[in-house]
């Protein structure tokens, strides 16, 4: 069975090498079967190693080759035909355009049809998880002042002490992240503040990162005292409740951004029957009622105790509109020029 | 009769017809239009899409510039869930979007949007291309907006409605088959009221039919009443024969008789007054037969619009009694006669008759040297006149078959008799609206049989 790992390690190696993504991690769980699901994934495998365990606990048959990537390598691996049976994205915006340009599949199954509206679309992409942008602040940096719950207040806050936030804030780096992307463009057309804000944290020379985890880790180290959009995933919160006031998740109360995880079928999938068995297992994880012991937060339970303003991101052809081209130059020049004032 | 069909039935699966044909093409109109109005629908937002994105179009430093404005595509999402595809060219080459995507069919001109169904990544999608000319530098750039999007939401709709409209059809045609049914019922009952007012009648009541009934049933109920007619006419002239032939024969059998009677006074030899004595005889019979046949057709003929006139029973009996006192003399035959006061209203001739006839049957049966009585008597409001005989009684079959016409009793034995005499005095009792009864004497031998009469 290693051998055969080792083997299927290697042909996934020369598949990455010549689709061109980059891998972060791999990992190849050997089924009894000769069938093997190849999953294409942004999910850290810390993320998504239960889910995986709990579908081999229900086909162990199965056997299970998990490849992690940027959503980006993930777009133009399936784009360019990479031999995978699903691909679980954050990048909705990459993975509807996926599906609107006839790179997924379509499944039908009890679970799907459970689903509300706004998490699939034309039984080609399922929404799975719910994730909301959340502030990471630092306690300790950020004691005596006040805890900013809007943006407006975040704003204030930042500009009314600059001392203390110079070279201490951070955020996605747009260019780069495209969760940052969709979390940056979304918020220019749900509120006006956002490009105050980009323009405050332009002048305390911002720190910019490509990934939610290493965000996290330098507030909890003290190198940053903000953090701003991070993905409030359960790890965030956890490591909030482990540190002891040290990290604090800031939830902006003025507007939320909610994400959405999801999953397609590749136009290429082999192993369909396998990956829509996936797929039912991650909604029935995702349509759960109660929290639970998942790594990743369920659908709807999102809103939290007020679950007033729960609106996810839409799946819907608007999502093609900041990934064209032109207008994601357009944006990102703007972006560069308040971000990088210095 | 063979009943082949039922006009009910026909017209009902006519009109249920003509509802499924009027549904299946209501069905089909609706389905049509609904998939119109998807489709115009649709052309709509993608022509509103295609325009909102040329709008945005400007030049900067000499160049066509353009922002995709989030409102474009969000509103492609207003119809269903359908791919979106789009491509802006300037100048023939392309700016953004689908680079693959279908040219425009048509020239366009300024302004104006064209729309074009084509096939793209394997499924039928609906263009709509709009062209604007934007000023580059000193340069004018033709700059053509092509937004396209599947059909699969506006197949969705119209599937939806089509459906929706399948089913008020169905619900259409239900009703139309029950209002149908009702209407046929409706149309049909005039004939089936014409029908019913026939068979009510009596057997002899050939009165025209004079009932309001629509004009296509005209036809139908003159047709059926000069057949009454004729079928009255015909009954009466064969009574009139009957009548004139009965007379006819009385009179001619009377002179025979006469003369039997005075050959029997004049000859001694036995054996020749044995033989005029059976001339006699064959000859009163024939002359009772005649006689009955006349008062049959008399019957008819009379009950047909009876006299009422008031008449005693009592009076009537004692009457008829003595115009046979003779005849039952002859075979030493006594008739007793009970009477009480019984008015009723009738004809005196046909009422004479039916008891005439009775009591000569009685008389006839009856063995030498017996007594016939004859009451009458009134209860609940009836006038009844019973005659009862020592006679060998009614028999044991069936006693209403009696009285049937040529119908005679199974133990009449040797005695001459046509078979007329009850049914003429049936008839005359059931034209006065009382009823004739026929049982066996009380002390089990003799018939008894009574006339029984509404009082007046």
């Amino acid at each position: 069975m290693r051998i055969l790992g080792l083997a299927l390690g290697l042909i996934l190696s020369w598949a990455s090498t010549a689709f061109a993504y980059e891998v972060e991690e791999e990992r190849f769980y050997p089924g009894t079967g000769p069938g093997v699901l190849r999953i294409i994934s942004t999910a850290d495998l810390a993320v998504f190693a239960p889910y995986l365990a709990a579908f081999r606990a229900k086909r162990p048959d199965i056997g299970i080759a998990y490849t992690v990537t940027s959503s980006a390598d993930l777009y133009q691996a399936i784009r360019d035909g990479a031999p995978f049976d699903l691909a679980l994205s954050s990048a909705m915006d990459l993975q509807f355009q996926l599906a609107n340009d006839g790179f997924a599949r379509s499944y039908r199954s009890a679970m799907t049809a459970d689903l509300p509206d706004w998490a699939r679309w034309r039984d080609l992409i399922f929404a799975f998880s719910a994730e909301r942008a959340v502030v990471v602040v630092n306690g300790e940096r950020i004691a005596g002042l006040p805890v900013p719950a809007t943006r407006q207040e975040l704003i204030a806050l930042l500009r009314d002490h600059p001392a203390r936030f110079d070279g201490a804030v951070g955020t996605y780096d747009v260019r780069e992240s495209g969760l940052g992307y969709l979390f940056a463009t979304k918020e220019t057309r749900s509120t006006d503040v956002y490009w105050r804000l980009v323009e405050v944290m332009g002048r305390l020379d911002p720190q910019l990162y490509c990934c939610s985890g290493q965000m996290i880790d330098d507030v909890a180290a003290g190198r940053l005292a903000v953090a701003y959009n991070v993905l409030g995933s359960y790890a965030a919160e956890r490591l909030a409740r482990d540190s002891g006031g040290r990290v604090q998740i800031l939830r902006m109360e003025d507007f939320e951004n909610i994400m959405l995880r999801t999953a397609i079928i590749p136009r290429h999938a082999q192993e369909v029957e396998a990956a829509g068995a996936l797929i039912d297992l991650l909604l029935e994880t995702g349509l759960r009622d109660t929290a639970g012991d998942w790594p990743l937060p369920p659908l709807g339970q999102t809103g939290g105790a007020d679950g007033a303003g729960f609106s996810p991101i839409r799946l819907g052809p608007a999502l093609m509109v900041y990934l064209d081209p032109l207008n994601r130059r357009t944006f990102l020049a703007e972006w560069e020029n308040a971000m990088e004032q210095r | 009769m063979i009943p082949r069909g039922s006009i009910g039935r026909r017209l009902t699966l006519l009109l249920a017809g003509v509802a499924a044909l009027l549904s299946l093409l209501s069905w089909g109109m609706v389905t049509g239009l609904a998939r119109q109005a998807a489709e115009r629908t649709q052309d709509n937002v993608l022509a509103a899409s295609a325009i909102t994105i040329a709008e945005t179009l400007r030049s900067e430093q000499g160049e066509v510039r353009l922002e995709l404005p989030y409102s474009a595509f969000s509103m492609l999402g207003a119809i269903g869930e359908d791919r979106v595809f789009y491509r802006v060219t300037a100048a023939g080459a392309l700016l953004t979007g689908y680079a693959d995507l279908p040219p425009p069919d048509a020239v366009l001109s300024p302004g104006q949007v064209v729309f074009q169904t084509a096939t793209y990544s394997d499924e039928t999608i609906r263009m709509a291309a709009v062209l604007r000319v934007v000023l580059a530098g000193a340069q004018p750039v033709p700059v053509i907006v092509t937004v396209a999007q599947t059909r699969q939401g506006v197949d969705q709709i119209a599937a939806e409605l089509s459906r929706l409209a399948a089913a008020l059809s169905v619900a259409f045609f239900v009703v139309a088959v029950a209002l149908s049914a009702i209407a046929a019922r409706t149309s049909l009952r005039p004939l089936n009221e014409i029908a019913a007012a026939v068979s009510r009648r009596g057997p002899s009541d050939l009165r025209p039919l004079r009932r309001a009934a629509p004009a296509e049933l005209a036809p139908l109920m003159s047709a059926l009443n000069r057949l009454m007619d004729r079928l009255g006419q015909s009954i009466r002239r064969s009574e009139d024969f009957i009548a004139e032939a009965a007379h006819r024969v009385r009179t001619p059998l009377a002179t025979v008789r006469t003369q039997a009677e005075i050959a029997l006074h004049r000859t001694l030899d036995e054996t020749e007054r044995q033989r005029l004595r059976g001339i006699i005889r064959a000859v009163d019979e024939s002359s009772r037969s005649a006689g009955q046949l006349l008062d049959h057709a008399t019957v008819a003929f009379r009950a047909d619009d009876l006299a009422r006139d008031p008449i005693d029973l009592a009076a009537l009996a004692r009457q008829t009694a003595a115009t046979l006192e003779a005849t039952a003399a002859l075979r030493d035959i006594r008739l007793s006669l009970e009477l009480a006061p019984a008015q009723v209203a009738g004809d005196a001739v046909l009422l004479d008759s039916a008891l005439r006839n009775v009591l000569d049957n009685a008389i006839k049966y009856s063995p030498e040297d017996t007594t016939v009585r004859i009451q009458v008597a009134t209860s609940d409001g009836m006038g009844r006149v019973t005659i009862t005989d020592e006679g060998p009684g009614l028999g044991d079959g069936p006693v209403e078959a009696l009285t049937e016409r040529f119908r005679r009793g199974a133990n009449t034995g040797g005695i001459v008799g046509s078979g007329l005499g009850l049914t003429i005095a049936r008839d005359v009792v059931a034209a006065h609206g009382g009823h004739l009864t026929l049982q066996q004497a009380e002390n089990g031998r003799g018939a008894c049989v009574s006339l029984v009469l509404p009082l007046a």
